[in-house]
């Protein structure tokens, strides 16, 4: 579904991806995970081409991403994505901020774009909210808004960047919960976190990078057990015993 | 003291029509520039902060080429300089349909157009970049993304400066009388001329700007409140989102 192919990139004179290779099946659930400013952000915002890539390729559901012909608008439809500070549109409401890319980018009238908005709010868990406005909601349910709106578009992947980390600890399940949901309806997902809990329990890899650098990908069983690098080790205990 | 103050020459006979008749004319030319202003202003202020080069310098140009000549002058350039440059049937139209009014709005409404565009660019640049983002990564352009998310919380953003800069434009309106557009101050310097009652003529206009320079801070204060992002203090406080 996903395929990076020697990738590099720079900012400058700083080489933030060096050399990845690293291929995301269909259904599958990968977990990016390491230090700040190791490219995680910079790793899955290209896969959506917020960033360019400056060598290598990018195969995104068959298409290359270098290839100059290929619609951006299009590829995004296909991909949705997460930030970590929501961004919902804080002028409309959450009827409107899951509807507006669905009936300006697919066309879709609004009667059907509102349905659809319906059983994505019922499925995240705020079904009540359709007619509030963002800055009312608590960061979770900002959150859940945001998810649903990426849905909306009926992507075949979904890329989350750190999307529990500016929440106050008692919302962060709530999020969980409505990812682990799904994966386990098959979405492909890459998600940056530090959430070590999740990642063991719906990962089906992980991925560890470092100065740019996938150092370590491995099953959640065996990275977990026992990391093969030392950066991994270091990483995993400083994170772990809080 | 012997000066005989005479309040009733503000409202009575032919002076009290020409009162009258400068302030229509002052709303007239206030709103047209206004209306310019504000399109210019808007094009201006999202081209500058626009990811393509070739359009951030256009709209440059045009700031720091209208907003660093003195108003004046360019009510001299408009009224005396443009004409000549039209085509012989324009011109004559608009010898026939007041060419100092014509000057006047454009000369009004292109230097404050540059000024206005100043104020919405830095609405715009303090919405965070991860807002255009999230726009783009559902598949909006950018056209969409200004239009229908960053240029509508810009503008909320921005009505405290866009009041000011509505006011100093209004004010402005009263430079065009030095390329004949009878407004207001004109009126007022017309019948001070002419009945000879300076503190009159001259205190009915200031009582009439100042009127009418209240009224719009109130009606900008009461739309500031209606269109207010729900949640958040009518602050511009971007941090929020
Ligand atoms: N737009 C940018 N311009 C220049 N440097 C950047 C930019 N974005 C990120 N970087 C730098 O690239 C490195 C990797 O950033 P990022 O991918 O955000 O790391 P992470 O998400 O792992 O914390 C950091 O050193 C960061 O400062
Ligand atoms: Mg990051």
């Amino acid at each position: 579904m996903i395929e990076f192919r020697k990738v590099n990139k720079w900012f400058g004179s700083l080489h933030v991806l060096e050399d990845i290779d690293l291929t995301i099946e269909a259904g599958k659930v990968v977990v990016v995970c390491g230090p700040s400013g190791s490219g995680k952000s910079t790793l899955i915002r290209c896969i959506n081409r917020l960033e360019t890539i400056q060598s290598g390729d990018i195969i995104v559901d068959g298409s290359s991403l270098s290839d100059a012909k290929l619609d951006t608008v299009k590829l995004r439809t296909e991909v949705g994505m997460v930030f970590q500070s929501f961004n919902l549109y804080p002028h409309m409401t959450v009827l409107r901020n899951i509807t507006l890319a669905p009936v300006k980018v697919k066309h879709v009238s609004p009667a059907e774009a509102e349905k659809i908005a319906a059983v994505l709010l019922e499925r995240v868990g705020i079904p009540d909210k359709s007619q509030a406005y963002p800055a009312n909601l608590s960061g979770g349910q900002q959150q859940r808004v945001a998810i649903a709106r990426a849905l909306a578009m009926k992507p075949k992947i979904m890329l989350f960047d750190e999307p529990t980390s500016a929440l106050d600890p008692e919302m962060i399940n709530e999020v969980l919960e409505v990812m682990t949901d799904l994966a386990r309806d098959g979405m492909t997902m890459v998600v940056v976190t530090h959430e070590m809990g999740f990642a063991r329990r719906v990962a089906h890899r992980i991925v560890f990078m470092d100065q740019g650098r996938i150092v370590e990908a491995n099953e959640p069983e065996k990275f977990f057990a026992a990391p093969e690098s030392a950066r991994a080790q270091q990483f995993l205990s400083k994170i772990l015993s809080h | 003291m012997n000066y005989q103050l005479n309040w009733s020459i503000l409202w009575s006979g032919q002076t009290g029509g020409w009162l009258l008749n400068g302030l229509l004319t002052t709303l007239e030319i206030s709103s047209l520039a206004w209306l310019l202003a504000l399109t210019l202003g808007n094009v201006a202020g999202a081209l500058r902060t626009a990811p393509i080069p070739p359009f951030r310098w256009l709209a440059s140009a045009y700031v720091e080429f209208f907003r660093n000549v003195p108003l004046l002058v360019w009510m001299f350039f408009w009224y005396f300089g443009m004409p000549p440059l039209l085509p012989q049937a324009l011109q004559d139209w608009l010898l026939d349909h007041g060419a100092e009014f014509w000057a006047g709005v454009c000369a009004l409404g292109v230097y404050h157009g540059a000024r206005f565009s100043e104020v919405i660019r830095s609405g715009i640049q303090s919405i965070p970049k991860t807002q255009f983002e999230a726009a783009h990564s559902t598949g909006l352009t950018v056209w969409q993304t200004y239009r229908l998310i960053i240029v509508p919380i810009a503008l909320r953003l921005i009505i405290p400066p866009a009041t000011n800069e509505t006011l100093n434009l209004i004010k402005n309106s009263s430079v065009a009388l030095t390329i004949g557009v009878a407004e207001l101050t004109f009126q007022t310097r017309q019948i001070e001329t002419y009945t000879a009652k300076a503190f009159e003529a001259l205190a009915a206009g200031t009582v009439v700007y100042l009127v009418l320079c209240l009224a719009i801070s109130t009606l900008m204060a009461v739309v500031e409140r209606r269109v207010a992002i729900p949640g958040m203090i009518a602050q511009g406080n971007a941090s929020e989102f």
